[in-house]
């Protein structure tokens, strides 16, 4: 039975990627009082789970900061001309405001011309995904360059005695740079969602089903002994497991049926970064080689929810991009419930590499 | 039995594994400790959990372990 819906797309491509990550770093090591762990299980869990060092924004930093310096950086260097973006398309679940988009924010900051299309797209960790289809279907309308932009600072809506949670999270932006292609490359790709389990990765106030206030603010002990607020970032992290360990490889084996290909035809599985133990079971389980799935991200930079995609190719392949074309297999999973996988080849990029602000 | 109550206790020496039948509920075994458990019992048994089996339920007492590890144990070796 077909449980899953593929798609194909063609003659789009990536033709460069940025990732923007903040030179402030905070260490697991650190932190270690917050959270009740003894020093024993402290070294344990850097080794199966990598939890290590992070970037976080620092003060009242903001996604389009990043942004904003990432796009400057590309103009600069002359590897972006604001007179060839059609469009704007900005992920991430820490916006600016309520209103307006984000994506308009840095329209104006940019002086973009008024013809630039903007949208925002409220996604988490499938989000990369989520904002790459959007990018290729406007080049369906429009023949110009369609800028990706994702960018989170969940650090700043986590609590910091939150163990589930604040050991992985980083903050992190990319710029993805997409416009149409005449090479004929085949794009695959599937996508779904869950809303039954919506309530699984979820900020319950601050919006307008719970306003935030004083009460939703504290902190409280939970029965597991965590410690969190209302207004903060909570994640059933053992359902999301199962959902990583479930429902994930089957997107995945869907899309290379789909696709006619195999595990050993692609080069690199840049996967979303949830933590080192999650990849490695799920790269066992999809009899990926680990070296082909890299999990290092979360214990350099964090979790960065829908750019640790990017973060992890500009960290761990960017020079093999600059130079040739590779088959990617991409998967995001997560808020929603949202999960995808994308198969598509990439390189050589006019730019692939990883900043910091 | 003895060999995963062995395992246990190097995680939390400080409780009395045979003596509860829910080491969730009774609040002996986290997440993280299931993750590092996972990594022990492995490496002990030469065996590889599938992550769709690392649930609470095959986590909760030593029979659970028991019969999760006599699963792949007695498995194909993956």
């Amino acid at each position: 039975m077909q449980m899953v819906q593929n798609h194909k797309l063609t003659n789009k491509k990536i033709s460069g990627i940025l990732s923007v990550v903040p030179k402030h770093m905070v260490r697991f090591i650190d932190e270690i009082d917050n959270y009740g762990f003894s020093k024993e299980k402290c070294i344990d869990l850097q080794r199966t789970i990598g939890f290590n060092e992070r970037r976080i924004v620092k003060d009242d930093e903001c996604g389009s900061d990043l942004c904003l310096f990432g796009l400057e950086y590309l103009i600069d260097r002359n590897l972006l001309n604001k007179k060839d973006i059609g469009a704007i398309v900005y992920v991430t679940q820490t916006p600016d405001h309520f209103m307006p988009p984000t994506s308009c924010i840095l329209h104006g900051k940019l002086q973009c011309p008024r013809d630039v299309l903007c949208f925002d797209i409220n996604h988490g960790c499938a989000g990369y995904l989520y904002g790459l289809v959007q990018a290729f279907l406007l080049l369906t309308i429009i023949d110009k360059k369609v800028i990706l932009l994702n960018a989170d600072t969940l650090s700043r809506r986590s609590c910091s005695y939150d163990r589930n949670i604040y050991p992985i999270i980083g903050d992190a932006a990319s710029v993805t740079i997409v416009e149409n292609s005449n090479l004929g490359n085949d794009i695959y790709f599937n996508m779904q969602t869950d809303g039954t389990r919506s309530d699984w990765l979820i900020i319950p106030a601050g919006g307008f089903r719970m306003p935030s206030t004083d009460k939703t603010r504290e902190v409280k002990v939970l029965a597991d002994g965590n410690r969190r607020s209302d207004d903060d970032f909570y994640m059933n992290g053992a359902g999301i497991f199962m959902f990583t360990q479930t429902d994930v490889p089957v997107s995945v084996n869907e899309l290379f049926q789909f696709a006619g290909k195999e595990i050993a035809d692609i080069d690199y599985f840049m996967f979303h970064q949830p933590n080192r133990f999650m990849l490695q079971k799920l790269a066992k389980k999809l009899k990926v080689p680990e070296d082909k799935m890299p999990n290092n991200i979360v214990e350099k930079y964090g979790n960065s929810s829908s750019v640790s995609i990017p973060v992890a190719i500009c960290h761990n392949i960017a020079d093999q991009l600059l130079t040739k074309q590779l088959r990617i297999c991409m998967a995001g999973f997560g808020v929603g419930l949202s999960w995808g996988t994308l198969l598509m080849d990439i390189g050589p990029l006019a730019f692939c590499s990883l900043i910091e602000k | 039995m003895d060999n995963i109550l062995k395992t246990l206790q190097s995680i939390h020496a400080e409780y009395d594994y045979s003596a509860s039948d829910d080491y969730i509920k009774d609040a002996m075994l986290d997440s993280f400790d299931i993750v590092v458990l996972v990594e022990k019992l492995e490496d002990t048994y030469a065996i590889n959990i599938d992550g769709a089996d690392i649930t609470p339920e095959n986590f909760k007492n030593l029979s659970a372990l028991a019969s999760l590890i006599k699963k792949y144990a007695d498995g194909p070796k993956s």
